[in-house]
């Protein structure tokens, strides 16, 4: 396939083609340095408030959707393909955006700095469609924080202006948008820079794989929200960077009767009804990874891959006993997710290999799930430790556990001797629990940092288990949780 | 959310007590309101990244700047010796280096200041210094600073009557302690200025800052000139919250001394976490206390104090630490009292200014007490707090104010009624009966917060208002906007004053050339105080054009009215801008300056005696939580506030002001944890370790409205209240809340749980609870 040494994409109506892109350039440094396109805010630098939030359109099944993404840490390079939209982009004629107008009528501005963040987070919100309610609201905004409102005008701005069905220049244009898009996708391979320096975004998984394989040192970007902080906090130099989210069938997801199979560029968004449709904690799990931002951008194999001792998946696909597929040139290679993480900064990735695809076994009709996550603060923050169970149950005995944790070691790590406490216990005995939980003492040693303290880490690991066990053997969830509570099961005790 | 409160404020007025929306909201909407790193740069402008040492306390040795120096686009590395003048940006201690020189006092200290090409050439370059230290031992904590018994200011105390005998004599004696965390302002907009030099002597500086005056004066300073050829100027913040009265002058210092030396614009913004690590934060704090108190739990004597830390310097801690004995008391009457203050010193960086000002560390100090008598004594908490309350005969506070505008029990008695407390309580109580898991808690707390600087001279304002010949109305004042709406509610009440609608009124950015000398933009005053002087200046041009119109039109000056625009006098009408036209060709000026000062204030800190405050704004907030007690999790359920802001300038900001209060303290008090480790360093210094709340941390079931207010006893603007800081303490309720639930673990046993109530201080106060004894 041929190369192409710029990167495509559309920008207020225009195609904008760039052939000076470094592999560091975020997609905000060029909206404010270059365009002096100054309504897109940086907040924090990092990912985690959303003032610089903009929207991407890709498309999808020959329609454009609008997601919201991070631009302080999305390399410019990344949105080959795509559509720009601007908080600067959005009134026309003089006139406000439906979402902009419900924010002024709501009074949903105080300071103002974070409010063009909000506006595009709402702008995909608005082109969603449908009814919304305040727990959607709370999801769609997550990635944005707000000091000063407290919230409340800003989620009546959204609920007021974003249920029902959209009508604004981007709907007018919908059919224009998605043949621009459509003809921007022409296969090539993105190469811009020389041997030393690039910026590369292969279209096929083998020119991938043969770039990849010809440096080794290049670094791999799924969506940046990790690698973006390289760049915009640790100040790395990253000469190479290789983006893995042109190749279609990295993306691709695939489902049978048995097992979910996940391509490592798909984003968490893409990836959410597969792998949320395995149980409800998942899901679960999943809305609260990050922000709508994040997991528009960010990939499961990037979650995976970056070997990260606090990931919210890799506990949950290990207890789930997911199978991690390798790729080096052509050479591809199997292998348990769990063993891929062997120490802290170090997995079972060859140079130049990459990790390609993720495949899930789903539950059988003996096997339940559970999963927990704590933090400080519920949404979009980063955990505390999570713990992912899965039980095979055998009438009122556990066959067969295995419990996963994430923030107890230097890696994702399963609890061997918990699980091995439960192996063939009676379901329902509390002293197999008590033995159960204390034997993650064996399996643990948590360390203390800014999250939470190693005893805190040590003890809440046990009533984890303890709660996974009072839940599966018959507690309804909304007894149990004050977050998170299962579908159907919401009758509370009062 | 009510924005119609039940009394009629409109119905005498035409633009003020209207819920006109915020003066930018349709360009804060559209991105096209600016702020400072927003504004197109004059060619050539530099970029500055500030430089540290890697230990938080010990004595210089050698700085190596050489790497730096040769690093691509790099103009010049600013140290100590280059600045010309004084090297300080303390508001008024002397002890806030702008450059560290010699002495490193926290991790963080800047010590060098890279000017650059690029602001990312700046920020590589200043990784690349070598700053070598003969560290010392760093007192961390309060307890390492109590240990080191350094402090920053002498204690202070406020004694009344014979505390100790009465926490001898009573029957019903408790002692105890607990922690209250600090808080990160997290406003959006991190620190940034912009310097860009003049003709001369001359230097105009855009600065994210509460204290455009205060930047002028040390920028002065510091270059050895004239304060009249510095300017300093902010449109609007994004965001402050007292993060950006002391704390915005080093950055525009620096600013200032590069485009000095370089003779071209300079700009300096604060990477985010650069920004938590290096500027202060909100006190956190120890609180000791006693108190004794009879059967009915009702408060003979207490004994408060507080160890703060204070950080390396004295930064505002001296105002900071008294408002926290002003509120010690919040809304309760202790007949015998002692309430001190030890402000002790710290390797830390200097903890300064965060709406409520120390206020919310006595308040929840004051409100544990209400909770751990209530429990002790095995009576419902908001019957503990009502009998204690400030009533008649019971109204003089620890620092001998007489409280006159009392209005404490109405507002909770109608919070309790419309929140249905009574039956709600009893639901939790069957609720934690039967539930194993999760328990819940409720309560009801208020809130007395005192209007005023308590140093008497920043109860200042002057504010400019220009009429112009086609009758358009500039003003200007020298508050700051930094989202409060400060700038919409002068010109509602100038708009007012004029009779003409507020969209005819241009807001100007604050600027030190049009209103000097001005206080910063704090201790909820804004409003107050702006409002006023405007509102004045505005007076004073409408009596001049009212003259003029008497006498156009043969009538009195007093039947010149001025209302839609229009003006009229007897029976002759014009519009308000043919006035101004005719006042320009009959020579009447259309320019005013306005001035006010709070009136009242007597207070004398040296004495503890006089009076502090104006007057009081209350409120009252009802929280219900549900914790997890395997966990800690806490969920809030569901939110009641009342609140009073006088007659409202504008209930839509007001309600604003409110509700973001709520939900900031609520943070403080619950996610919000500043975490530092043994040498030091902060660890929480990026959102994504340092957790304010999302949208989902806001119970959907929040319920706000104003208190019916007749107008402030006081003579303010229009007869409002200030807003900006007291809804904070409203987030008290959410603590005792969840003092509440794990109180339910064992009856008459009190729980320790310190703020912030983050999991694992929940778990902590449930694992103590389960513990024997």
């Amino acid at each position: 396939m041929s190369e192409r040494g710029s990167i495509k994409f559309r920008y207020r109506g225009r195609t904008v083609a760039l052939t000076d892109v470094g592999p560091m350039d975020t997609l905000l440094d060029w909206l404010r340095l270059d365009r002096h396109a100054m309504g897109t805010k940086e907040g924090c630098g990092e990912g985690d408030c959303g003032a610089c939030t903009v929207a991407l359109g890709s498309l999808r099944d020959g329609k454009v959707v609008y997601e919201a993404v991070n631009a302080c840490i999305l390399l410019l390079g990344m949105i080959d393909g795509k559509e720009l939209i601007c908080v600067d982009d959005l009134a026309r004629d003089g006139e406000l955006h439906p979402v902009q107008q419900a924010m002024v009528e709501t009074h949903g501005s105080q300071c103002g700095f974070c409010t063009p963040g909000f506006v595009m987070s709402l702008f995909t919100l608005y082109h969603r469609g449908g009814a919304v309610d305040r727990s959607m609201v709370n999801d769609q905004i997550a990635g944005n924080l707000c000091r000063c409102t407290g919230y409340r005008p800003i989620a009546d701005a959204a609920i007021k202006t974003c249920s029902g069905t959209p009508q604004d220049a981007w709907i007018a244009a919908a059919d224009e948008a998605a043949g621009h898009l459509a003809g921007l996708d022409d296969g090539h391979d993105v190469f811009i820079g020389d041997a030393a320096s690039f910026f590369a975004a292969p279209a096929s998984e083998y020119a991938l794989a043969a770039l990849y394989s010809a440096h080794p040192d290049a670094t791999l970007v799924g969506g940046a929200t990790d690698v973006g902080l390289w760049i915009t906090k640790q100040l790395r130099s990253l000469p190479k960077i290789i983006h893995t989210g042109r190749v279609k069938s990295l993306h691709a997801i695939t489902e049978d009767a048995d097992t979910v199979a996940i391509g490592a560029a798909a984003t968490y968004a893409e990836a959410e009804e597969a792998l949320g449709g395995i149980d409800p904690d998942i899901a679960e799990m999943l809305r609260r990874l990050g922000s709508k931002q994040v997991r528009a951008s960010g990939t499961i194999g990037g979650n995976i891959a970056n070997g990260s001792p606090i990931g919210d998946t890799p506990p949950v696909l290990i207890a789930l006993k997911a199978r991690l597929q390798l790729r080096h040139g052509e050479t591809v290679r199997d292998i348990a997710l769990e063993d891929f993480f062997i120490d802290y900064g170090k997995q079972d990735r060859g140079a130049g290999e990459l990790a390609t695809k993720v495949t899930i076994p789903k539950l059988e009709g003996d096997q339940v799930f559970r999963c927990y996550k704590i933090s400080k603060r519920f949404d979009q923050d980063i955990s505390a430790l999570l713990g992912a169970f899965r039980f095979t149950i055998k009438g009122s005995r556990i066959r067969n556990a295995r419990i996963a944790f994430g923030g107890m070691a230097a890696t994702p790590k399963r609890a061997l001797a918990a699980e091995s406490a439960l192996q063939g216990a009676k379901l329902k005995d509390r002293n197999v629990w008590e033995n159960a939980a204390a034997a993650l003492d064996r399996d643990f040693s948590p360390i203390d940092d800014m999250r939470a303290s190693s005893d805190y880490r040590r003890e809440t690991a046990k009533s984890l288990l303890m709660k996974a066990l009072i839940e599966v053997a018959g507690e309804a969830s909304s007894n149990t949780r004050v977050t998170g509570v299962r579908g159907g099961e919401l009758e509370s005790v009062a | 959310m009510n924005l119609s409160p039940k009394f009629d404020a409109t119905a005498a007025t035409a633009e003020v007590g209207h819920p006109v929306a915020h003066d930018s909201a349709e360009r804060h909407v559209a991105g096209s309101a600016p702020y400072i790193d927003d504004l197109r740069e004059p060619a050539g402008t530099l970029h500055l990244a500030p430089g540290h040492a890697s230990v938080a306390c010990g004595r210089v040795t050698t700085i190596d700047l050489a790497a730096v120096e040769a690093a691509p686009g790099v103009i010049k590395v600013l140290t100590a010796i280059d600045i010309p003048g004084v090297n300080d940006c303390s508001p008024a201690m002397g002890d806030d280096p702008i450059l560290a020189n010699g002495e490193i006092h926290f991790h963080g200290q800047v010590v060098f200041a890279v000017v650059a090409e690029t602001r990312d050439q700046a920020r590589r370059a200043a990784r690349l210094g070598q700053v070598a230290v003969e560290a010392a031992t760093p007192a961390v904590t309060i307890e390492d600073g109590e240990a080191t018994g350094e402090t920053v200011l002498p204690p202070y105390e406020f004694l009344r009557g014979t505390p100790d005998d009465a926490l001898k004599g009573t029957a019903h004696v408790m002692s105890n302690s607990m922690r209250i965390g600090g808080q990160e302002h997290f406003y959006l907009e991190g620190q940034v200025a912009m310097a860009v030099p003049g003709e001369g002597d001359e230097m105009l500086i855009y600065s994210s800052t509460q204290h455009p005056s205060e930047l002028q004066h040390i920028i002065a300073r510091m270059l050895g000139r004239p304060d009249a050829a510095i300017v300093c100027e902010c449109r609007r913040m994004g965001g402050a919250f007292g993060g950006k009265e002391s704390q915005a002058a080093q950055w525009a210092a620096l600013s200032a001394l590069a485009a000095h030396l370089t003779g071209r614009p300079a700009k300096m913004r604060l990477d985010r976490d650069d920004d938590m690590i290096m500027t202060g934060k909100r006190h956190d704090m120890r609180a000791d206390y006693k108190a004794a108190f009879d059967e009915r739990g009702v408060i003979e004597a207490v004994e408060m104090n507080f160890p703060s830390r204070c950080g390396y310097s004295a930064d505002l801690s001296l105002g900071v630490n008294d408002r926290t004995m002003f509120h010690a008391d919040n809304a309760y009457y202790y007949p015998h009292a002692r309430i001190g203050s030890q402000r002790i010193r710290t390797n830390t960086v200097s903890n300064t200014a965060f709406r409520g000002f120390g206020g919310p560390q006595g308040m929840v100090c004051a409100e544990r007490m209400m909770d751990e008598i209530a429990i002790r004594l095995g009576v419902d908490p908001l019957t503990i707090r009502k009998r204690n309350f400030y009533a008649r005969g019971r109204d003089v506070t620890p620092y001998g104010l007489k409280l006159e505008d009392n209005i404490i029990s109405a507002v909770v008695r109608e919070l309790e009624k419309t929140s249905d407390y009574k039956a709600r309580r009893r639901a939790i109580s069957r609720f934690n009966k039967k539930s194993r898991i999760l328990k819940k808690g409720l309560a009801l707390t208020p809130v007395k917060f005192g209007i005023s600087f308590t140093l008497k001279h920043l109860n200042q304002a002057g504010a400019l208002v220009h009429v112009y010949t086609d009758g358009s109305v500039q003003v200007n004042h020298g508050g700051t906007e930094m989202g409060q709406g400060l700038y919409i509610k002068v010109a509602q009440v100038v708009a007012e004053e004029f009779g003409i609608p507020v969209g005819d009124v241009k807001i100007t950015a604050t600027t030190t050339g049009k209103v000097p000398n001005t206080a910063p933009t704090a201790a909820s005053s804004g409003s107050d105080i702006n409002g006023m002087a405007a509102k004045r200046a505005a007076s004073a041009i409408r009596d001049r054009m009212a003259e003029l119109a008497a006498k156009l039109h043969q009538s009195k000056k007093s039947e010149v009215h001025f209302a839609g625009g229009r003006v009229t006098a007897g029976n002759g009408e014009m519009t308000f801008a043919e006035l101004a036209k005719q006042c320009f060709l009959e020579r009447v000026s259309l320019s005013s300056t306005g001035y006010y000062a709070t009136p009242k204030i007597t207070w004398d800190r040296s004495t503890s005696s006089g009076r502090p405050f104006l007057y009081f704004a209350y409120g009252a907030s009802c929280s219900e939580v549900t914790i997890d007690t395997m966990t800690g999790e806490m969920r809030i359920d569901r939110v009641d506030i009342l609140h009073d802001v006088g007659r409202s300038l504008n209930p839509a900001i007001d309600i604003g002001q409110i509700e973001g209060g709520f939900v900031q303290g609520m943070g403080w008090l619950t996610t919000e944890e500043l975490v530092f480790d043994g040498e030091g360093r902060l660890r929480t210094h990026a959102p994504s370790t340092y957790k304010i709340p999302t949208c989902s941390d806001v119970p959907e079931d929040f319920r706000v409205n104003l208190w019916a207010s007749k107008g402030n006893r006081e003579n303010t603007v229009y007869r409002s209240k200030a807003v900006g800081e007291p809804p904070l303490m409203l987030a008290i309720s959410v603590f005792s809340a969840i003092t509440n639930a794990v109180a339910s673990l064992k009856k008459g046993k009190v729980p320790v749980l310190d703020a912030p109530a983050t999991p694992e201080a929940i778990m902590r106060a449930v694992n103590a609870m389960r513990a024997g004894g």
